[in-house]
């Protein structure tokens, strides 16, 4: 635990002269009147000056946030001239190359939206870069949480909310880069369709309910603008709102360090800091999407022309998100079970393991994976308290390995989708890295658990050294026998407190297997599960030095430091960097 | 020192109450900005800042100007090689968004009051007096309601609720017909022309040389009914499309290995496979002349055409279905019959109704 | 402004005016008369030096080629029986034309892929060279640019022209070539070629003959008009300008991933450590702030 501090520091404002009452204004009278009638002034009593931590990483869950607000208002837009019908007719628009092309209406009115709306095609196009930011945001925001321990209590529902978010994300942007109708989005309906149809018993049928009839039928596409205007959008938004009604309920999380508690949430007031911050990032993000719009080209339809079962194009991918299930199935070898094929009774079946297992099995138990990842943890380590300061990555070795085997794995998944392309631009092979990754997302995992956790501890040990030893000044000593050393100075106190503010962790042990009686404890085996676990996560961290250490180490260094008292005040006698401040580089004559 | 023992006094030590290292020395003292004690630094900060909102107006005009000035549709502007419109309407909005998101978070960063702030948090518990209150409320709640007192009328309500939740599975009915056995059935009849795709004209084996590829279809997909209407138009042309595209290929009739029953499918080193691969359905043409394999784009599985479309590489886990050919009276290829299996992705009951089906 | 040029596209629905067919008409006749003139006497002097040109390709054969090829064009196995050159009889003039026009023959070493190099050999010996093989056996002629052009078409057959070209385009060649003819990857480390940016000459004698492990479209069941409008429609697309920025090679969604990372989000992190980022400190303190740190 953190010592308290002095809360008569805590303040409400941060005028540092009192509010004088003034006469009523116009805004005034507004304001009265909407708080007489909606209670205004209670609800946002606590709201206003609602403190927020500043930090970068904080911010990572806002580009999601204004990605999907930049979604809403460009996808508004392309509604008003998209038509989700399957529909033929013959294109007569302005592009030349498929003038007299027969299509679907809902491939025409893309072409409309590019070719004949002024800001069409800029629209369109910034709607899509705002999809591909807004899954990578939430990506990159996930992984920012998980990484600092921001899941724990109390906010593992909104971790669930958070991956939620984020599957409902990839289910979106996948309806929207289908609606088009050209010959890419069609050959991943096509896909899609082989994928429901490879689902046991029921498979078929969902197919021919899906697409009305057989593949690809008249009306997906008008089913697909539905779930993705209306149905995926709107759970979208509730969840959203939940998510950000979590995060003020539970207030944010917070880095260690100087003045900064458990019990308290140190940073800039909602209005006006955070509210311009916040605001201003919002432009940026919409700033930033425009410019992707206007100056990269984005899924050019034109191109691909529309879908037709008989064509296809070399570099059929999906957007990146869904590149990795891609990767799974493209790195699958051919299983598949042809099971009461013999003569008997019973009708011959077909299972599909190749397709089966990357796409519909593999993403489902990533998701709970992914879901579970905070209650594992939690369960693991017995902690039931809350946590509002955030752990360094090095300070959760285990966890920090976990996540980024996770990442090492999704990413040779997405690799394993893009190997044509690779093949392509490093003149290599596909099969071979198809067999590569056949092997990699095993071994690489694997290895890039052990590689970080152990980076972790060592990370650990150099925080251990520079507290007991000081920080290393990059200054020589050489001492009268001869012997050079490297000279430490002790670190300032703000920097020293950072990092000795963190729990020491607590390894799980069975207390005993058996009770007084001799007779075996209930569920003893699965405390031990959870004992060798909690082993794993904890026994090889380095833990902070104790107050006692502390002092002997510093004891120790004393009288290091009196030997080398001549060397103070001289311009490299290392204090430049620790913030003393006795004088800096800049300010030293040369001599 | 083994494991254990370290163990063992790492739990000690962290269960017995240690005192931290380092007592919190609490906020640190605030440092100023530049712009907080030199008004001279003040007044650039604000003039930088007005300056960028004042660029997201001229930003602004760009972009109406360029609404108008721009062409598209059919005397499409280009600047660069770039379309000039998406171009010019793209980097004026995006300059002024940007900009005016530089200016507010300028403002905050330079000029705002940035003396931090410490709020306390509070337990995310409700304190006990209010859950014992939420519990009797519930209990009474319950009390009043007689629902333990009832349990007919509780038990049917459930019943009904649980009911009432079917009749939205079952109107999703009729989302879409039963399969039945379309699914093993194509354009394909027996005596029907190969046509070339997009051209739909006839193939005799002479037209093709030695490596030849030919994307295929039925030629009923461009034959007309009685009164001039084609016979597949729309989603039928689509459907039928998407079962029953072909790719024929020709090759030295020594290079093929027949498969069994299947050495009177081919005519002068002509073989037709179905286009649409055995693993999720992408149409696959991606073929190599000398090894006479063929690659899906999507997947990568690959085909052996000369034995039979055998799978060679990939996650496909079936060979490309076959269509036996023959020739007409005129010597133009034609189908000997429809595929003798279903094409396409596998399915569950894919093995069992071909006998009944077909 | 001097960047900017209206192009003037699409002339066949919206902007015709009277006097346009009859000017199309006179450029048209203009055009087949100067092709013609240019042509004819090419093809007169062709006849007599036939036989000189066929010898001249055989020498050049014999250094060239024959180490792989054979001595006349029969091809060689290497012990393994594994195919060290194809025989070249019967592969016509317009596989030696684009084989060694492009760069493509001869090659550093026998392999399934060819990459293509500097043209190793002057327009007259390719010509010499494809006379040589040409006169094995019968087979495909280099095809003149009547073959592969639309001249004399009026703007309507054109567009007809291109629009078609496109479909076959779809049908048969982005399989391997990709949509935007940007080239794909095929099995063990081969890979289809670009073909934005190639001769019309070369595409057409591609489909014609089916280099290296191109299976070939032959004249009967893709006929020449068809491949006429295939090249007709990649020069279209060549025309046009990139409408929505950008095209980042026309490899698709890779590209376009990699984009929306390290173009999008790095941006965007970068912002956001800026914002987050303490702006610049001093130690020097105005009295009247001194004075409000200490209450």
């Amino acid at each position: 635990m953190s010592g308290r501090i002095d809360t008569s520091k805590v303040a409400t404002s941060n005028k540092t002269s009192a509010a004088t009452a003034t006469k009523p204004s116009k805004v005034g009278a507004a304001a009265n009147w909407a708080d007489e009638r909606l209670g205004l002034a209670s609800a946002m009593k606590k709201q206003v000056r609602k403190v927020f931590p500043d930090h970068w990483s904080f911010m990572l869950g806002e580009i999601a946030l204004w990605s999907f607000v930049i979604l809403l208002l460009t996808g508004v837009f392309l509604t008003l001239w998209f038509n989700p019908s399957m529909g033929e007719i013959e294109y007569q628009g302005s592009y030349d190359e498929l003038r007299g092309v027969h299509m679907s209406e809902a491939f025409a009115s893309t072409m409309h939206i590019s070719f004949d709306v002024r800001g069409g095609l800029l629209m369109r196009q910034m709607h899509h870069w705002a999809a591909m930011l807004f899954i990578a945001a939430m990506f990159v925001h996930l992984m920012r949480v998980y990484f600092t321990g921001a899941f724990r209590k109390p906010r593992e529902l909104n971790w669930v909310v958070g991956c939620l978010l984020l599957i409902l994300g990839m289910l979106e942007g996948f309806t929207g880069y289908s609606l088009p109708d050209d010959l890419l989005s069609g050959t991943g309906i096509r896909a899609a369709d082989g994928f429901i149809k490879s689902q046991p018993v029921i498979g078929t049928y969902m197919s021919f309910f899906l697409f009305d009839g057989e593949f690809p039928g008249e009306a997906i596409i008008p089913r697909l603008y539905a779930v993705h205007i209306l149905l995926i959008p709107g759970i979208l938004l509730a969840l959203v709102g939940l998510h950000m009604v979590l995060l003020v309920y539970h207030k944010h999380t917070q880095w260690p360090g100087p003045g900064k508690t458990e019990q308290n949430v140190v940073g800039y007031p909602l209005l006006p800091i955070y509210a311009a911050k916040a605001g201003g990032f919002f432009f940026i993000v919409f700033g930033v999407t425009a410019l992707m719009g206007a100056l990269v080209s984005i899924n050019p339809i034109w191109k691909y022309g529309p879908y037709d079962p008989s064509k296809v194009t070399a570099g059929s991918q999906p957007d990146w998100y869904m590149g990795w299930p891609d990767g799974a199935l493209r790195i699958m070898p051919g299983w598949e079970s042809h099971l009461f094929t013999g003569p008997g009774g019973l009708p011959a079946v077909t299972i599909p393991w190749n397709v089966l297992i990357p796409i519909i099995i593999l993403p489902v138990v990533m998701l709970q994976v992914l879901i579970a990842l905070p209650f594992i943890e939690s369960w693991i380590t017995g902690d039931k308290r809350e946590h509002h300061l955030l752990q360094r990555p090095r300070n959760a070795p285990f966890r920090t390995a976990t996540m980024v085997s996770l990442m090492t794995f999704i990413g040779l998944l997405w690799m394993a989708g893009g190997n044509d392309i690779i093949a392509i631009l490093f003149d290599l092979s596909i099969n071979q890295i198809t067999y590569f990754n056949r092997a990699a997302v095993f071994v690489g995992p694997a290895i890039a658990f052990a590689i970080t956790y152990r980076w972790c501890i060592s990370l650990q040990r150099h925080d251990e050294q520079k507290l007991l030893h000081g920080y290393e000044t990059g200054v020589i000593m050489r001492s009268p026998e001869g012997g050079y050393s490297e000279k430490h100075l002790p670190l300032p106190e703000a920097q020293a407190y950072t990092l000795t503010a963190r729990e020491r962790d607590e390894v799980y042990s069975v207390e005993s297997e058996t009770d007084a009686n001799g007779v075996v404890a209930p569920g003893s085996r699965v405390q031990k599960v959870r004992a060798r676990l909690s082993a794993a996560m904890y026994a090889n961290n380095i833990q902070k030095p104790t107050k006692e250490q502390l002092e002997e180490a510093h004891h120790h260094a004393e009288h290091e430091h009196e030997l080398q008292a001549p060397m103070e005040g001289h311009p490299a006698d290392g204090h430049q960097f620790d913030g003393h401040r006795f004088h800096t580089v800049e300010d030293e004559q040369l001599r | 020192m083994s494991d254990d023992t370290t163990l063992e006094k790492r739990h000690d030590a962290a269960s017995a109450v240690v005192e931290e290292p380092i007592a919190n020395p609490g906020l640190p003292a605030h440092v100023y900005r530049p712009t907080d004690i030199d008004p001279a630094a003040e007044k650039r900060a604000e003039r930088q800042i007005a300056g960028l909102f004042v660029f997201a107006m001229l930003c602004v005009v760009g972009f109406a100007v360029s609404y108008f000035v721009f062409d598209i549709a059919d005397n499409h502007d280009t600047v660069g090689g770039l379309g000039a419109s998406t171009l010019a309407l793209g980097l004026t909005l995006g300059g002024a968004l940007l900009a005016i998101g530089i200016g507010m978070i300028q403002w905050a960063r330079k000029l705002m009051n940035d003396h931090e702030i410490v709020e306390m948090r509070h337990p995310g518990r409700s304190s006990d007096e209010d859950r014992e209150k939420v519990v009797a409320d519930v209990l009474q709640g319950a009390e009043d309601s007689g629902i333990a007192r009832r349990p007919l009328i509780r038990n049917t309500l459930l019943g009904a609720l649980g009911l009432v939740g079917i009749t939205p599975v079952l109107a999703l009915r009729d989302l879409g017909p039963l399969p039945g056995d379309s699914l093993y059935h194509t354009p394909w009849t027996e005596g029907m022309r190969v046509a070339v795709d997009v051209l739909g004209t006839p193939i005799r084996p002479a037209d093709m040389e030695i490596g030849s590829l030919v994307n295929g279809q039925p030629m009923s997909l461009y034959e007309e009914n009685e009164e001039g209407e084609p016979l597949y138009e729309g989603v039928d042309l689509q459907v039928a499309k998407s079962k029953g595209s072909v790719i024929l290929v020709k090759m030295e009739p020594g290079d093929i290995i027949h498969g069994k029953g299947r050495d009177n499918w081919t005519v002068d080193g002509v073989l037709c496979y179905s286009k649409i691969c055995t693993h999720v359905g992408c149409p696959i043409s991606l073929y190599e002349r000398t090894t006479h394999h063929v690659l899906c784009p999507c997947h990568q599985s690959t085909f052996d055409l000369a034995d039979s479309a055998k799978v060679v590489f990939g996650p496909a886990a079936r060979p490309l279905p076959q269509l036996p050919l023959a020739l007409d009276d005129e010597g133009y290829l034609i189908a000997q019959s429809d595929f003798i299996e279903a094409v396409g992705p596998s399915f569950w009951e894919r093995d069992t109704l071909p006998e009944d089906g077909s | 402004m001097r960047l900017l040029n209206r192009t003037a596209r699409r002339v066949s629905r919206h902007r015709r005016s009277r006097l346009a067919g009859f000017v199309l008409m006179l450029f048209a006749l203009l055009a087949t008369g100067t092709v013609y003139s240019a042509l004819s006497p090419a093809q007169a002097e062709q006849a007599t030096s036939d036989a000189e040109l066929v010898a001249k390709g055989r020498d050049l054969f014999l250094v060239g080629c024959s180490y792989c090829h054979g001595q006349n064009g029969e091809g060689q196995r290497d012990q393994n029986g594994q195919n060290f050159g194809p025989p070249l009889v019967g592969v016509g003039a317009a596989a030696v034309d684009f084989q060694v026009g492009t760069g493509r023959m001869p090659m550093a070493q026998p392999g399934q892929q060819a990459p293509q190099k500097e043209v190793a050999y002057s327009d007259e010996e390719v010509a010499a060279l494809a006379a040589y093989v040409a006169s094995l056996g019968v087979g495909p002629a280099i095809p003149s640019s009547a073959q592969y052009s639309l001249e004399g078409m009026t703007d309507e057959e054109k567009q007809e022209a291109i629009v078609r070209g496109g479909q076959i385009f779809l049908a048969n060649c982005t399989a391997c070539h990709n949509f935007e003819g940007s080239g794909g990857a095929m099995p063990r480390g081969g890979h289809a070629p670009k073909i934005r940016g190639v001769e019309p000459k070369y595409i057409y004698e591609a489909m014609l003959t089916g280099p290296q492990q191109m299976p070939t479209f032959s004249e009967g069941t893709m006929t020449p008009e068809a491949k006429r409008d295939v090249i007709a429609y990649l020069n279209s697309i060549d025309e046009n300008p990139s409408y929505g920025g950008f095209g980042l090679g026309g490899y698709g969604p890779v590209a376009e991933g990699m984009v929306a990372w390290l173009g999008g989000i790095g941006a965007l992190v970068g912002f956001a450590v800026w914002i987050a980022a303490h702006t610049t400190r001093t130690t020097r303190k105005t009295k009247a702030a001194a004075g409000e740190d200490q209450a």
